[in-house]
């Protein structure tokens, strides 16, 4: 596993204090923010990491605040880490996953934000399975609220962990070039990392067979490669994405054993790549899908400390998006 | 209360004899009975008159799409709230789509309807039947039982056929009782759950697009197989330059080819949809402005024959959704025609343009003795304003329902009075300022 080493900030100076207040209320989609505000967090979300890693890994910034994890879609993993996030910050946190609330029996999501408004949260962490349902949520509540993912849109603080964990691996951000792999057509991560690597002067390339490329993409990406041998040479940072299951049922791609054959990420494809390249994956993965499990598991996989960073993150997320409990607003 | 009617000094605008000229109209017993071009007549005994200076007369608008609550959801829209949205936004007739609850697919539902709108309704309501049973795509509903009982055209409503061997069959057993079909186009494989225009703004939000292609390969087929069986077709709505062009093709060959455009395709494009307004998930989806462009080009040289409203009310309870999630459909009644007067202010479209694909256009397709200013022809009449300015604002909607695409829009074209079969419908109150 590749190691992360640098960060010597001291522990105690983790709160916000030195950072001025963040501008927006709600983190809905990177599409939203611009690129000081990008580099905002991702300070942030260093001094998090630090704290994380301490003995003591306890902040009371939002000691006395309600966070509500709501979740219409399972994600045990993005869950655990806004809960984690959460507590080690002091708040409240409340998970609600649609399996056990009265979603399921037909109560509309206005309703829903209407209900858990009058509970009067903090701050609401939402994933959903349609575009735009947490946008149409934060218009109906009077907390903050964070966007865990919303259908093929955006999953902003996905895309704000691979950017801190590239810059702690790359030192810099701009200027890389980092290819994204897989299907760019369903994922909210592949769109919320080519915002934000856009609007950070990355040379982002999409790699992917033509049944999973969006219409239009080549606006939103530099290069688009459909031959993954062509599209890795020379990249920094190789991004997998997962490959749906449903998605190799027969009509976008008709095997995964031949999927892996053109799109999977073994050693070959990789040696393509820089030497030094690292190799990230949102999470969960498919073992011999997209990727072989030697480089999932080898020493250019990023993957875990993709995990960490996450739990720093949101951290930071949550911290500057509501203002201080210990010191009023911040 | 039969009162003649004489409307003076207005601008009369009759597409069906292309006339635009001052003049007056004369109606008695609902019907009209002079139109005098050569200064002032007689007034008759106990006449009503109407001084429209500085107003255009035209034929009362004929709207080919519209969607009723009623019966089944009176809570979106009655056949009384539709008329009177109708008669403030100058349509004195409309089809109503059979799309209701039962769909109607059964000539005693279309007996039952044409009494209950007689009764509730300040405007005709001519009843469009299903092509097949419950609009489920599989058997033909009684297309000769149908039109006796009074409906003015076969059409599936919001569904489509799907099977290219029911279409044909559809076609032609029309065809033998002279019976228009009214059909959007549309392949469900390819639209799948596309929700918007296919493309890069789709893209961007993370939606799924329907394409172009979902529109034109079913309408390919449909202009197939209506030039081998004869029969009336109507492209009920189309929305891409593709799908014009193969009307234009299909137009040279066979004068029963006709196709219609909804305002809101004429009005908007998929950048209105913003940030997922519902209010703008239509179908056909809003294109992209080359295509807008494309169907107001295909309006002016004539391959589109029809506008239509596609007003489509909906509650907040569907509409206030996820946009995938969201009902289909906004509401047009009442902001049809100055939807359309922009087109004509913008310098797009020629005021006789827009006016003959709402009024004499949708006419001859249904076979109505409506559409035109012409002695014997019904006194369905619209008076209206051509430059007056208003906002749209939801809240003073006659509509049941408020999902507009208009909201806020700053409209130019006001209609001052409707007429229908010689009664005054619908008069404009000046409004006191807010």
């Amino acid at each position: 596993m590749a190691d992360i080493t640098n960060n010597p900030a001291p522990a105690t100076s983790m709160t916000k204090a030195g950072f001025p207040p963040f501008s927006q209320r709600h983190l809905l989609a990177i599409g939203d923010l611009e690129q000081h505000e990008i580099i905002d967090l991702l300070d942030r979300s260093e001094a998090m990491v630090a704290v994380s890693r301490q003995q003591r890994k306890s902040l009371s910034t939002l000691s006395g605040k309600t966070q509500i994890n709501l979740f219409f879609e399972n994600s045990t993993r993005t869950q655990s880490s806004f809960e984690i996030a959460g507590k080690r910050l002091g708040a409240l946190v409340v998970n609600m996953s649609v399996k056990t609330s009265s979603v399921a029996k037909g109560e509309t999501l206005i309703d829903t934000a209407a209900t858990l408004n009058a509970m009067r949260p903090d701050v609401i962490v939402v994933r959903h399975g349609a575009a735009g349902a947490v946008e149409l949520l934060s218009q109906k509540v009077g907390c903050s609220v964070i966007n865990a993912g919303d259908g093929g849109h955006e999953h902003p603080t996905q895309a704000l962990l691979d950017a801190l964990t590239i810059r702690r691996h790359k030192g810099r951000i701009s200027g890389l070039t980092v290819a994204i792999c897989g299907d760019i057509a369903n994922s909210r991560v592949a769109r919320s990392n080519l915002l934000l690597l856009g609007a950070m002067n990355v040379r982002t390339r999409v790699i992917a067979p033509r049944t999973l490329l969006p219409v239009g993409i080549e606006n939103l990406a530099t290069e688009v490669y459909t031959d993954m041998n062509e599209g890795l040479r020379d990249v920094d940072v190789v991004m997998m994405l997962r490959l749906q299951h449903e998605r190799a049922s027969g009509r976008l791609i008709p095997s995964t054993r031949e999927y892996y054959r053109f799109y999977g990420l073994d050693e070959e494809k990789l040696a393509n790549a820089k030497p030094d390249a690292i190799v990230m994956h949102p999470g969960p993965m498919n073992r011999g899908v997209e990727i072989d499990p030697a480089i999932a598991d080898g020493p250019r996989s990023v993957i875990n400390d993709q995990v960490e960073m996450g739990v720093a993150v949101r951290m930071a997320v949550l911290d500057a998006l509501l203002p201080d409990s210990e010191g009023g607003q911040a | 209360m039969n009162r003649p009617l004489l409307i003076e000094n207005a601008r009369i605008v009759d597409p069906a004899s292309m006339t635009d000229e001052p003049g007056s109209v004369l109606v008695e017993r609902g019907r009209i009975t002079a139109v005098n071009h050569q200064g002032p007549v007689g007034v008759p005994d106990g006449a009503e008159v109407i001084d429209a200076k500085g107003l255009v007369l035209a034929p009362g608008l004929i709207d080919m799409r519209v969607f009723t609550g009623e019966p089944g959801r009176e809570y979106r829209e009655t056949f009384a709230s539709a008329g009177d949205a109708a008669a403030a936004g100058g349509v004195t007739s409309f089809v109503m789509m059979p799309d209701t609850n039962p769909v109607v697919d059964d000539a005693a539902v279309v007996d039952f309807l044409i009494r209950r709108a007689e009764a509730t309704s300040k405007v005709h309501v001519l009843p469009a039947a299903a092509i097949t049973r419950g609009l489920k795509g599989a058997e033909l509903t009684e297309f000769g039982l149908l039109k006796q009982a009074g409906a003015v055209c076969v059409a599936e409503g919001r569904s489509a056929l799907q099977s290219s061997a029911l279409v044909r069959s559809a076609f032609n057993y029309a065809a033998n009782f002279d019976l228009p079909v009214v059909h959007q186009p549309q392949d469900f494989g390819l639209a799948a759950d596309g929700v918007m225009n296919e493309g890069l703004f789709a893209t961007v939000l993370g939606l799924r697009g329907i394409p172009a292609e979902a529109e034109t390969i079913p309408l390919s087929r449909d202009l197939q197989l209506a030039a081998l069986t004869g029969a009336r077709y109507h492209a009920a709505q189309i929305s891409v330059a593709s799908a014009a062009s193969l009307i234009r093709e299909a137009k040279r060959r066979s004068r029963k080819i006709t196709a219609g455009v909804s305002i809101n395709n004429l009005s908007l494009n998929e950048n209105d949809v913003g940030r997922y307004r519902t209010f703008f998930k239509l179908s056909p989806p809003l294109r992209a402005e080359e295509e807008r462009q494309a169907m107001i080009e295909a309006l002016r040289s004539g391959v589109i024959d029809t506008i239509h409203s596609d007003h489509d009310p909906q509650d907040t309870e569907v509409k206030r959704q996820p946009f995938a999630e969201a009902s289909v459909g906004a509401i047009g009644l009442e902001t049809l025609l100055a939807a359309a007067l922009r087109l004509v202010h913008s310098g797009d479209v020629d005021l006789m343009t827009v006016l003959r694909a709402m009024t004499i256009r949708p006419a001859e397709i249904l076979g109505l003795e409506a559409g035109r200013i012409h002695p014997g022809a019904p006194a369905d009449l619209v008076l209206f304003d051509l430059d007056y300015p208003w906002q749209v604002q939801e809240q003073r909607f006659l509509s049941r329902s408020r999902n507009t695409a208009f909201e806020g829009a700053r409209l130019a074209g006001k209609v001052m009075r409707t007429i229908v079969a010689g009664q005054t419908v619908f008069v404009h109150a000046e409004e006191s300022p807010t």
